[in-house]
């Protein structure tokens, strides 16, 4: 069922309006799960595996034990403009959390978003990565909640759960209030912005619902899931521009590299030259690689996951 | 005077991006002042270029104390300027949510890494800045409450109101937070405009600053003694957030005193014309923000009043 979560008058005409898609199973008290996507609107990752999830919960409904909650799009304004952040505003949605419920217009937003999913026993936000790097499907969780998390951070099918501990960053973010409320919440991040990856999500798709299994919310068959590399900040090797030009790749995305390969070059189109040539300083995983051509000194190009093999 | 560049950012399509420093006398570093972080400060670079404007005449004069060294960096983000973006580069990112910065980081937390690392022994830090929210503001000094504040120094420059803001997690990348973080007396200084000029309010500015050089004993300079500022908690200002929105028409400026359930502003609806709702003045007080903008969104700050407070 569609519900309207919130909403509030725009200057001309128009009302931002965040929905939400209630379906419910089975003993609807047993458990609830959120799943959120849309809070940046140049992400649309979120959109195909809300569409997939829904679908196939509702061609099997009697499988679900509990309550699904969809909120696909967060940021409804962002998404409409493919924007990163708040259009007009300029900020990041997800540096606004818990808001404010009798603050400015998306601090209301950012608290009647909180107060909704308050209560369920899991959330799960959806992220692409932005429009400059690929990533593979990864879990992130702050090290802070990273115990009580990582048992369901497995379960998703991704192919990294990823530790950080950039604390400042985390706690203004959805994720971090709803831990902080009491809600068990993961990032999960996949793609590139403002593209879909089908495969991506269907794998993410499998692993909500071995989630779900574990919940005891989805009596449904489930797939095998594949299990995901665990790294923390000190695995991950930065791979960053030292000059400035256009960036072409000479490897694939998710692709195992020795120490000395060639991942790609940077070229200058003025002058007909390569102006550097990108080699991996380490072994590993490229688990995010530059799509964004264009790149200045300090622009991220890759990041290997080192201290794993080719499996 | 001696100009010397802080950091260049280079660009394949554009000329490079030099952030210049202008150096005054010599010997410890005792005061900095920084202007447009973001690519909208017209007014805090005008403000910038006035002072040094000032400082060489008075250095040619002889008034830089001896064993007193000031600098002053007008623009950090020149290239938002010649594009009227406010934030950095195409990834769209604040300057001023980057300090302290990484040297080996992205581009952004390059630029704030090198400008602070130049002036993080400077023992007054100024920054001429501006709010994430358009409107206008009276003029006054902002000071993070980090514990390592000091507002009666910020009583100094002799404006009006001297503001104490609580910060938070976002706050904390901010150059003001670093530089008090890093044992320099930091102070924001805020005058009325951002994205124009006001001759009047960026004279108070100059006029402000080169008052406090005096009072610190760092220039000798004639100047009228200023205000003897009120000091506020932000926390203890009143916000007037709209209920409605549409068209916004103001009926009160910054610094002008309102009577408590009098009308202060009104939003009329963009198509029809009518009034949708009466702004009343919830207390009495000084204006302290006012919102500028023609359109109003419903939950909007149009105002924050200084409550209680007569001119």
């Amino acid at each position: 069922m569609i519900e309207e979560v919130f909403s509030i008058e725009l200057p001309v005409g128009e009302r931002l309006v965040i929905n939400k898609n209630r379906i419910t199973g089975k003993r609807p008290l047993n458990k609830r799960i959120a799943i959120v996507t849309g809070i940046h609107g140049d992400e649309f990752e979120g959109q195909y595996i809300c569409y997939e999830m829904a679908r196939r919960i509702m061609e099997a409904q009697e499988m679900l034990n509990g309550i699904v909650d969809f909120y696909p799009a967060l940021n409804p304004l962002g998404l409409d403009a493919a924007d990163h952040k708040i259009p007009k505003l300029g900020m990041d949605l997800n540096r606004m959390f818990p808001g404010k419920k009798d603050g400015a217009m998306m601090e209301r937003v950012a608290a009647a978003i909180v107060e909704d999913i308050s209560g369920a026993d899991m959330c799960l936000d959806l992220h692409a990565s932005d429009i400059f790097v690929k990533e593979i499907p990864q879990v992130r969780v702050s090290e802070e909640f990273a115990e009580d998390l990582l048992p369901y951070a497995r379960l998703l099918n991704t192919d990294m759960v990823w530790m950080n501990a950039t604390a400042t960053v985390h706690e203004s973010t959805l994720a971090h209030t709803m831990n902080m409320l009491g809600v068990p919440s993961m990032v999960v991040e996949m793609g590139v912005g403002t593209r879909i990856d089908r495969g991506y999500g269907d794998q993410v798709v499998e692993g909500i619902f071995r989630l779900m299994k574990e919940l005891k919310m989805w009596e449904g068959p489930v797939a095998d899931i594949h299990y995901p590399a665990i790294s923390t900040d000190g695995e991950v090797e930065f791979i960053r521009s030292d000059t400035i030009g256009v960036f072409f790749p000479a490897i694939a995305h998710n692709h195992y590299v020795q120490k000395g390969d060639k991942l790609g070059e940077i070229v200058s189109p003025l002058e007909g030259r390569v102006l550097e040539e990108i080699r991996a300083q380490k072994s590993g995983l490229v688990f995010t690689l530059r799509e964004y051509p264009f790149v200045r000194e300090g622009s991220l190009l890759a990041r290997i996951l080192t201290g794993i093999e080719e499996g | 005077m001696h100009k010397e560049e802080i950091y260049r950012v280079r660009s394949p399509y554009r000329e490079d991006m030099v952030i210049q420093g202008y150096r005054f006398g010599k010997g410890e570093p005792a005061a900095c002042i920084v202007g447009a972080i973001r690519g909208n400060e017209v007014q805090q670079m005008y403000v910038c270029s006035q002072l040094i404007r000032e400082l060489k005449e008075l250095e040619t004069n002889g008034c830089i104390n001896a064993g007193k060294k000031i600098m002053v960096i007008p623009v950090v983000n020149g290239m938002g300027v010649n594009i009227g973006k406010r934030f950095f580069g195409v990834e769209d990112m604040d300057i001023n949510r980057s300090f302290p910065g990484m040297d080996k980081g992205d581009t952004t937390s390059r630029i704030a890494y090198e400008i602070f690392d130049e002036i993080k022994e400077y023992t007054y830090g100024i920054q001429l800045t501006s709010f994430y929210m358009t409107g206008e503001f009276v003029p006054h000094v902002r000071m993070m409450e980090t514990g390592y504040q000091n507002a009666s120094l910020a009583n100094l420059f002799g404006l009006p109101y001297v503001v104490v803001r609580k910060p938070t997690p976002l706050d904390t990348k901010t150059l003001n937070y670093n530089w008090q973080n890093d044992n320099t007396a930091a102070f924001s200084l805020y005058t009325n405009k951002n994205d124009s000029i006001d001759e009047d309010s960026a004279n108070q500015a100059v006029s402000a600053v080169l008052r406090f050089l005096t009072r610190m004993g760092i220039i000798r300079y004639e100047s009228h003694s200023g205000y003897i500022s009120h000091v506020l908690m932000e926390d203890d200002l009143t916000d007037v957030y709209v209920e409605k929105g549409g068209i916004f028409r103001s009926f009160v400026k910054p610094g002008e005193y309102v009577r408590y359930g009098y009308p202060i502003a009104e939003i009329r609806d963009p198509y029809e014309g009518f009034i949708k709702q009466a702004v009343i003045a919830p207390t009495s007080g000084i204006v302290f923000f006012a919102h500028t903008e023609a359109l109003i969104a419903q939950g909007d700050m149009a105002y924050r009043l200084i409550h209680r407070l007569h001119q």
